[in-house]
């Protein structure tokens, strides 16, 4: 706690750093998972597949995957990026077939009988129906990035984790390393309420709610 | 108004070895309300749906008012032609008002003419719409979730309406009630109905002509008073209970069987019945005022009469 007070401007970029590398990632990998899972929603053989070969990505342990991709990016941030993209993928793309696929068939056709086509069933009808699933999924995501962009720190990447390691390397300085757990901590906290807050305001069950209570 | 004509429709399912719908040739006049009567799976989904070709026939033709509807765009024809179907499929996420304004947007109304005609359907479907307007579907019964889908329906002021077993997922008197609704509603809204059910009451008590399916083929195609008292086979006898006239009585109506209206008719006190009242009623209107004939009523005018002889007379015929 102490280092923290007494370094606020340390902290402070090193929180910027990981908030950047886990926001980049995060924000790529949102609009992969997208496409990626409307595509793969047409066919079952091909979700089984898909999500299988994402899973297999998730398993590899951070460090070697990102060790795995510093020949193709270089020692810098980008490895730990792309890194965190293909692996918050599975978590993305899972709940958004899941989201999909709970929309009650009779509303989409409900929907297409009524004249909308593509673009209007999914801005209209699809997108909100799922996005209080896909958010979740989005959480959940956010907070896995924000504990393994600390590995990071390793390569180049900066972020918090540069605290921990060097609270390592350094002998004696255990308030390097309880300041950097207790910011990553409180980052993923922090984000968790924020995107929680945001899964509320999109969720239509709650305001049906609201409504029958006023 | 539009007429729909059937020419050699049908349908085969890919992974299917017989046709869901097979070689049905049939006109629906405009503003006609027909319905397609007959047990599940003979394929009378399938048929409505090719309609506003959410289905594509696999053979034949279908027109609306002359035009092949392959020729026009699938989205622009579906909002020509309102749909209604039994799980209602209501959008959870949006007010009954942004339901029934769902098409009017489509089309790309003003914002005042969407308003106005909200409140406007509302009232014909019976729910109060400062009552209803802003609340959800999950709010609603399923009675008056119905109503709102027929009102969602009826947005754009289709010239077509589809109706796929509305009230089949509806309590007994609620659906007598919806049913009420649908008769007074057909005489107000002057639109082509096509409309589904299995249940042989409703078709009788709400039909200008039914299509009787069975097994993708259509076995008779005809008036609910000829249906009963001049069934094409035995399925059709069976299907639609000939036999049993109490039962007629109270399922055919008064415009069925009345006489035209005589020359120089004056109403002078004469009871009254209402066209779409059934035989049941006028018979015992009838015997309770002992007068030797009804006049007719559509809401307002006289438009024929009806007696003992022609009650007898239906009822002789089966
Ligand atoms: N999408 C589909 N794929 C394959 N076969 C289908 C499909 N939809 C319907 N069928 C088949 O086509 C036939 C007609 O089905 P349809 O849904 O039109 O019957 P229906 O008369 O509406 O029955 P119900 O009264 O039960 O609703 C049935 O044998 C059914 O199994
Ligand atoms: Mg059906």
């Amino acid at each position: 706690m102490d280092y923290i007070f007494k370094n606020p401007l340390v902290v402070f970029q090193l929180l910027w750093q990981h908030l950047f590398v886990t926001g980049i990632a995060l924000v790529v990998a949102i609009l992969i998972s997208l496409p990626v899972s409307l595509l793969i929603l047409r066919s079952r053989r091909l979700t089984t597949i898909v999500l299988g070969i994402l899973s297999a990505f998730y398993t590899i342990p951070s460090i070697a995957l990102i060790i795995l991709l510093l020949p193709v990016t270089g020692l810098n941030e980008w490895s730990v990026i792309i890194a965190l993209i293909l692996y918050v993928q599975v978590i993305l793309v899972r709940n958004n077939v899941a989201a999909l696929n709970g929309i009650d068939p009779v509303i989409v056709e409900a929907a297409r009988g009524m004249g909308m086509n593509r673009r209007q069933l999914w801005w209209r009808v699809q997108l909100p129906l799922a996005l209080p699933v896909m958010l979740a999924g989005i959480r959940i995501a956010a907070i896995v990035a924000i504990g393994i962009a600390t590995v990071g720190a390793k390569f180049n990447a900066g972020g918090l984790g540069r605290l921990l390691f060097d609270g390592i390397a350094q002998t004696g300085r255990y308030d390097k390393i309880w300041a950097g757990a207790l910011a990553v901590a409180a980052l993923a906290l922090a984000v968790n309420l924020a995107l929680v807050a945001l899964e509320r305001y999109f969720s239509y069950t709650r305001k049906i709610q609201q409504r029958a209570a006023a | 108004m539009s007429s729909i004509a059937f020419q050699h429709v049908s349908k085969t399912f890919p992974n299917s070895t017989h046709a869901a719908v097979n070689d049905c040739t049939f006109e629906v006049d405009s503003g006609s309300f027909v319905v397609l009567l007959g047990p599940s799976g003979c394929g009378k989904t399938t048929l409505l749906k090719m309609v506003n070709r959410l289905l594509e026939p696999t053979a034949g033709e279908i027109f609306l008012d002359g035009k092949n509807i392959r020729a026009l765009e699938a989205t622009q024809l579906r909002r020509r032609i309102g749909y209604v179907i039994q799980q209602v499929g209501l959008f959870p996420h949006l007010t009954v008002a942004q339901n029934i304004a769902v098409v009017p947007e489509l089309l790309g109304w003003e914002r005042a003419r969407i308003d106005a005609r909200i409140d406007g359907l509302l009232e014909l479907v019976e729910l109060k719409p400062e009552y209803y307007r802003a609340r959800y579907p999950a709010q609603l019964s399923g009675g008056q979730q119905q109503r709102v889908g027929l009102a969602r329906a009826l947005a754009a002021d289709p010239q077509v309406l589809l109706m796929d077993e509305p009230f089949g997922a509806i309590d007994a008197i609620t659906r007598a009630s919806l049913q009420d609704e649908m008769l007074r509603l057909k005489n107000t809204i002057h639109k082509t109905i096509l409309f589904v059910t299995h249940d042989v009451d409703e078709a009788l008590r709400l039909a200008d002509k039914i299509v009787v399916l069975r097994a993708g083929r259509i076995v008779q195609y005809d008036t609910p008073y000829h249906l009963l008292t001049a069934p094409a086979n035995e399925f059709v006898r069976e299907l639609v209970g000939a036999d049993d006239m109490v039962r007629q009585l109270s399922l055919l109506r008064v415009e069925h069987v009345m006489a035209p209206l005589p020359k120089n008719f004056v109403l002078n006190g004469t009871p009254t019945i209402l066209q779409q009242d059934d035989l049941r009623n006028a018979l015992s209107k009838l015997l309770q005022s002992g007068a030797s004939a009804l006049a007719v009523l559509d809401e307002t005018k006289p438009v024929g009469v009806l007696s003992l002889e022609q009650i007898r007379a239906s009822a002789k015929r089966a």
